[in-house]
Formats: structure tokens, sequence, C-alpha cells
């Protein structure tokens, strides 16, 4: 009789790996750059060419690289709540306007609103290879050193927000806003 | 307003199909005749809805209605009509709708043939589909819904994936998709059989068109899928062992086998518990293959969408339909009494070894490719499982089955004397082995004792398939009638199977590949083929922009052809695409892509040489053409007739 029980006993356990790999991100490669510094960089600012950012811009504090374009439609999807993130989220978030054309991109942020203390302008991508980005939307935390503590590949969502930034930031720095470090350091 | 109308119709064909899947089948558990005449006209009017929801999707594509978020996501106002239409299943929500589609016109395609049918059967198998097509609405309405808008409207769309404008494409997904789809209709009837707890030779000569009709259109839309990874995807490879082409190479295996088992059931009345779960597998294989390449939890060049609350959702589904057949498999099919016995040496022993041999075969393939899940959930680190793992494995079932395949055709029913089959194969055997051997080293001086064995085995079925009717025409002058359709059908289908493995032993034996940079002027050798690099021109298309090489081929002097590969840039999504240029032939392809411009007119480029690689797709054709003349043999249709005559009559005369 158990021969006939064997089928469903393999369904059982096949599907408990799904619900377990549903949890899993396979896509996930861990970045080579997490835990080590961030790569340095300066660049134009994409609202006012004449002046710059770059990493010594957030020097000292907690901070979000957001790398994105126009023509990445999920960085749509995410801007809503970048948008929320850059009223409430107390961290600053500096953009990286990778690969893109500068006149859509100004557009863009003054239709959709400007999450961004400033987003670096990146046209031909020389930044965005340093630091490891293959596709956009993707999310750095840099820790107050200049280290990269995470990286989010794909929309940033309120889940992925309090599942994975909320709680290093809190280990970074204790409690939000977070302060910047004292010069002394 | 008009995506709206989708919508709604959506949700009407669910409110049809809750009543489809629920009241039939409590009608013939109750003997309410009733409740059981609901299932075909619920059946009959879920088509005309979805198709009406499939038709308004399709109307905001051509028309450019980038107010709809899912037509804004994969289409361009410069996109051509024919991949605007294509572009209707180029994502998630829409391929889901597609799959909606093809699963409501099979329901209503067993509505409409089941008039013959015993009204409790025909009451069960529509209610089962019911249950399938609920799960469905609610997934895509719930989860997916392609109507969904976008305020405000996008001024224009997203494109539609590159690797998805190809002709091709256009037809790989409905035609795949229809054989995923179809074998909901062995499992219905399986799942049917197994509620009323009877399965008789009937059932199954019932059953096996729906299951021979699902496997053709499988083998063409693999068949199309692999041809277009072949020209697309520019690698040159036809196979890659992915998790996407495992998804659906598992439910055909699965198929193939449950072909065979119908056969012995509706000739014998016997291996009825083993129909069952093969139709229970195809389908439950099928589901999984949707749920692989819509979860996200194994990542594949063909995963276009991925979401984690979907993967659940299928999940979910997945439990209830595959789970639930199960169970029940569990606890009726010890029931399920075998008609008679067969001896050891028999066409049965070599069918049921058929049936062991393709589920090792789905086991091994299936175990591959979760593999990498498994090893990540334990926390045992991430790998990936390639072509190395699949290629040596996948031959442990399949070179016993080929073998034993020619052998089974053979092999009469219920038992026969192992000298006489034996003196039967002797010569077939023995031409095969030396042609095996002489081939090889003849034509292409060296062979490996794999490839030996291989073009051996591709030869012995060949050889096999064609001995019956060449020696029955030999006897008779009407060559066409010797055999009966679903006997050219087996016949072919065999054929083809040899043909394939002849294609695939030879081209992954004997294919030269090479990469290397080249600049214009510069001449090179490869497989005795002469290639000149002519040089680069840059062009526009219709939406892309391209740079084109032109590479002159020539052979011992005279010229074969000119091949222009190119390299494209999509200007919506900016991704760049390569184009490979193929030359076609029954005895090679030549394949050139271009790589990367490394400056200075220089660039890499790939050359192969790919020795018999069409009767890879052609032995798929010829096996899918098989099943058509198998699913099309006139008992089918007869015997309806001849049920309705003999109403009540008991069991039914031994069929062909």
């Amino acid at each position: 009789m158990w021969r006939f029980l064997l089928p469903i006993g393999i369904l059982v356990i096949i599907v408990g790996f799904f619900a377990r790999g549903l949890t899993l991100n396979p896509g996930y490669v861990p970045s080579p750059l997490i835990g080590k510094p961030a790569p340095q960089y300066e660049l134009p600012r994409l609202k006012d060419l004449s002046a710059s950012v770059g990493s010594e811009s957030y020097a000292g504090q907690v901070a979000l690289v957001n790398v994105w374009a126009t023509w990445c439609i999920e960085c749509r999807h995410e801007h809503p709540f970048l948008i929320e993130l850059s009223r409430s989220g107390g961290v600053p978030i500096y953009g990286l306007n990778w690969n893109d054309d500068r006149d859509t991109a100004l557009a863009w942020l003054d239709t959709l609103g400007d999450p961004y203390v400033a987003s670096a302008f990146d046209p031909t991508g020389e930044v965005a290879i340093d630091w490891g980005v293959y596709a956009a939307p993707e999310t750095f935390l840099i820790g107050r050193d200049g280290t990269v503590l995470y990286k989010h590949i794909s929309p940033m969502t309120p889940e992925v927000w309090a599942r994975e930034f909320l709680p290093r930031i809190e280990a970074e720095c204790g409690e939000l806003p977070c302060s910047p470090l004292p010069d002394e350091r | 307003m008009i995506p709206e109308l989708g919508q709604v119709a959506l949700i009407l064909a669910l409110s049809l199909a809750l009543v489809q899947a629920t009241l039939p089948i409590a009608g013939a558990a109750l003997q309410r005749a009733d409740w059981m005449a609901l299932a075909r006209p619920t059946a009959i009017g879920q088509f005309v809805f979805v198709g009406l929801a499939f038709g308004v999707l399709a109307t905001a594509f051509l028309g450019d209605d980038f107010s709809v978020l899912y037509v804004a996501m994969h289409s361009n106002s410069a996109l051509p009509s024919l991949y605007k239409f294509t572009a209707v299943w180029g994502g998630h929500e829409g391929s889901l709708l597609l799959w909606l589609m093809i699963l409501a016109t099979w329901t209503m395609l067993v509505a409409v043939a089941s008039r013959s049918l015993p009204e409790e059967l025909a009451a069960r198998v529509l209610g089962v589909l019911g249950i399938v097509s609920v799960g469905l609405l609610l997934f895509t309405l719930l989860t997916s819904n392609p109507f969904e808008r976008l305020f405000p409207a996008a001024f224009d769309g997203n494109d539609l994936n590159p690797l998805l404008q190809d002709p091709a494409m256009a037809i790989h997904p409905p035609i795949l998709y229809t054989g995923y789809v179809g074998f909901a209709v062995p499992f219905a009837f399986a799942v049917a059989a197994l509620l009323s707890s009877r399965l008789n030779k009937d059932w199954a000569r019932w059953t096996r068109p729906w299951a021979i009709s699902a496997w053709m259109f499988l083998t063409v839309g693999i068949a199309l899928g692999s041809w277009w990874a072949y020209y697309e995807l520019g690698w040159g490879g036809w196979w890659f062992w992915d998790p996407v082409e495992n998804a659906s190479f598992m439910p055909w295996l699965a198929g193939t086998a449950l072909l065979h088992s119908l056969a012995v059931t509706e000739r014998r009345g016997i291996f009825k518990s083993w129909t069952i779960l093969l139709a229970i597998m195809a389908f439950s294989l099928s589901l999984l293959g949707t749920f692989l390449t819509r979860s996200g939890v194994l990542i594949s060049v063909h995963s276009f969408a991925s979401d984690p609350a979907r993967g659940l959702f299928i999940l979910a589904l997945i439990s209830t339909i595959s789970g639930g057949a199960l169970v029940l498999y569990a606890l009726r099919a010890g029931r399920m009494g075998a008609e008679g016995g067969f001896r050891l040496v028999s066409r049965e022993s070599f069918l049921l070894l058929n049936n062991i041999l393709l589920v090792v075969a789905v086991a091994a393939v299936l175990f591959g490719t979760l593999y990498p899940l498994f090893l990540d959930a334990l926390d045992l680190g991430k790998i990936s499982v390639g072509p190395p793992y699949f290629n040596t494995v996948f031959l442990i079932p399949t070179l016993p089955l080929v073998l034993f395949m020619g052998a089974g055709m053979h092999a009469t029913w219920k038992s026969m004397s192992g000298e006489t089959l034996a003196r039967k194969l002797v010569i077939p055997a023995g031409v095969a082995v030396l042609l095996g051997v002489l081939v090889p080293w003849i034509i292409f001086r060296g062979a490996s004792v794999l490839t030996m064995v291989g073009v051996s085995l591709g030869f012995w079925v060949i050889g096999a398939a064609l001995l019956e009717p060449v020696q029955r025409m030999l006897a008779s002058n009407h060559a066409a009638t010797v055999l009966s359709r679903a006997q050219w059908g087996m016949t072919l289908a065999h054929l083809g199977v040899g043909i394939f493995i002849l294609g695939a032993t030879i081209t992954s034996s004997y294919n030269i590949e090479t990469d290397r940079s080249v600049r214009p002027g510069d001449r090179w050798e490869v497989g005795g083929y002469e290639f000149v690099f002519r040089g680069t021109r840059d062009f526009d298309g219709v939406n892309y922009s391209a740079v084109e090489g032109e590479f002159e081929v020539r052979r011992n002097g005279s010229l074969v052809t000119i091949m222009t590969p190119e390299k494209r840039i999509y200007r919506v999504q900016r991704s760049p695409m390569t184009e490979a240029a193929i030359d076609a032939g029954w005895s090679r392809d030549l394949f050139v892509a271009l790589g990367e411009p490394l400056g200075d007119g220089a660039w890499s480029v790939r050359v192969q040489v790919k020795p018999l690689i069409r009767f890879i797709w052609l032995g798929a054709l010829i096996m899918a053409f098989g099943g058509l003349l198998a699913a099309t043999d006139p008992r089918y249709r007869r015997r309806k007739v001849a049920h309705e005559a003999r109403v009540g009559a008991g069991a039914s005369p031994e069929s062909v």
C-alpha cells in the first residue's frame, strides 16, 4: 500500500523546498564590495553640471546611494517610496544617474519629485562600473566610515527597507536620524 | 473603459468556473443530472469570456494604450505590429492570460467532444478542468492583473524585450503552452477515474487522443524553443539544460511515458495505476514549469518575470491541484484491478521498462534542476548545476531506453519467445553497429566510443522503426494501407527519435567552435571552410541601430555564401543583441556571430561549423507528425459512433 503514498511524499518534500526557496534570492550574489570601503568618486551634479557630488559629500555619514535611470521602469516603481524615505527615512539619499540622458532625467525629477540630496551624473557608466552595477535599480547602504554595509538589487520596497536596511542602520548608529560621526574619529 | 471590460470578463469567467468546478462533480456523486448538465454550458461560457478578455488585451496592445501598465511595460509605439500582438504574452500577466485562454480552449473542445462519453465521466472531467481554471483565474485576478491602469498614462512604452522580437518567439509560447496546458485534459480524466474508482479500456481510449495531442504540441514547442535559442541567444548551442528548458522537458518525458502506458491500458486493461500516476505527473510538472519560470526560485536566461508573492500563490496552486490528485491516488489507486497478466518477454514488459526509465530520466532532470535550490535552502552554499551533470546523468536511463525501444516495437502482446524476437532483430542490430562504427570513421575520420554508441543507437531505432513497414510493403502492393494510421504514427515517431539521436550525437561530437579576433581582410580556416572578414557597416532598423559584419565563406576556392551577422542596440531598452548569421544546410550549419569591437576595426568573432544540427529539429518535427497521425486515427471517431450505438453494452471489442 505504501507505494501509492510515495508520489505524494515526494511532492510534499519538493513543495517544502520551494516554500523555503521563495524566501531566498537566487539572483543575490553577495557583492564583493560588502564590508569593504566604497569606491571613491566625484562626478558633476545632474542639476548643475558645474558643481560636483561624490563620496566626500556624505563622508562620516550613513547614506544611501541609489543607482537609477529614466529607462528603468522598476526605478519608476520604487520612486514613490524613495520620496517617502527622503522625507522620513532619516538617511540622506544620493543618486547615481546611470547611462541616461540629462534632459529626460531632469524632466523625470521635475514630474515625479526629487528624493535625492544630489544626483551624480554618470552618462558613460564609469563610476557605475567601479561600483559593480550591472542592473538598475540598485541601492547601496554606506556606513559612517565609508564601507559598503549592504547592497540591494531591484526596487526598494517598504519590506526590504524594514528587513534589510533598518536593522543595519540601527546597528551602525543606534537611533534615527543618524548623526554624523564626530570629527575626531 | 475598454480595459476594465477585460477585467469584468475575467471575473465573469471566474464565476462560471466556480460553478463548473463544483456542481458537476457533486452532481456525479449524488446522481443529479441537472447539476451534471451545467458542465458544458459553463465551460463554453468561460471560453467566451476568457476569449473576450484576451481580445481586449490584444486590442490595447495594437492600439498603443499606454494607460494600461502592462502595455506600457511591454510595448512601444515604434514596435512592428506583429510584435505588438506577440507582446501580449511578452510578460508575466499576459502569459498567464494566454495560459488561461488555452485552458479555456481545451476545456471547450472537451465539452464539445464529450457528448459520447458517459454523463458522469464528462461531468467529472469538465469539473476537474474547472478547478484548474478557478486556480489560474484567481491567480491572474489577485496577483497578476494585466488590465491594471497606469496613472498618469505613459507617453510611450518600455518596449518588448528585444530577445522576444523574433518570429519564432511569436509562435513558441502559444504552442508550448498548448502542450503544457493540454496535459490538463488527461489529468482531468485521471482524477475523474479516481473519483469514480472506475477505469476501463474505454477510458484509456477516450483519454489517449487528448494525451497524444498535448504531447505533439509540447514536442513542437520544445523544438521551436531550442531552435530559437540556437539562433537568437547568439551562442550557437541548441540545448542548455537551463531550468526553464528543463521545465518544458520534464512534462515531455512524463507525457511520453504516459502515451506508452495508455497504449497498454487501452489494449490490455493493465498498468492502470501507472497511467493515472503519469497523467498526474505530466500535468504537475507543467504546473511546476509555470512555478519555476514565474517565482524566481531559480534564475535562468528565460525568467522574464519573477515575484515571490506570485511564487507563493503558484505553490499553493500546485499543492492543491497536484497534492489533491495524489492524495486521491494514494487512497484509490489500489482499487484499480488489472484485467490480465503478461510474461517476461512481451510488449508489456518493454513498455513497463519504458515507463520506469522515463520516470528515472524525469527524476534525474528534476533533481539536477532543483539541486541548487536544495543546497541553498539547507544553507550549504550556492552552486549551479550545468550541462556536465545533465549530459552524464541523462544518458544513464536513456541509453538502455533507446536500446529497448527498438526491441519493444517488435515484441508481441502477452508473451513471445525470446528466440523469435532475437532472430527478428539480429540483422538490424548488426547493421546498426556496423554503420555506427563505419559512418563516423569514414566521414569524420575518428570517433570516441560514446559517439559510436550514439550513432549505432540512432541507426538501430531507425532500422527497427522501418523494419515492419518495409517488410510489409515488400509483401503487399498497397504501400499506404499496410499499416493503420496509428501504426504509421508510431513508426514515424520512433523514426524521428532515431533521426534526433543521430543529429544530437554528430553535432555534439563534431561541432567545431572557434573564437578569434579579426580585422577586415583577415582570412582563416574553420572545418574546411575559408572565412574572409570584409569589414562592418552601420545601419538603422525599425526600432534599433545595428552594426553588420560581412563574411565571405569559401570552400575549395569557390564562394559558398556571404554571411552578415549583426550586433543590434534596441533604442528603447538599450540592450545589445547578437543576431547570428546562419547558413543552414542538411549536412551542416555555418554559424557566425559578432562579439565585441576591439578597436581599429577589429572584432571578436565566433565561428562554428555544426554538422547535422538540422536533424535535431527535423527529428522532433517527425515525432510530432507521428503524434498527429496517431491522434487522428479513425478508430477514435468510429468508436464514438459505435459507443452510442451500443449504449449499455459491456466490454468493447479489442482495438488494433
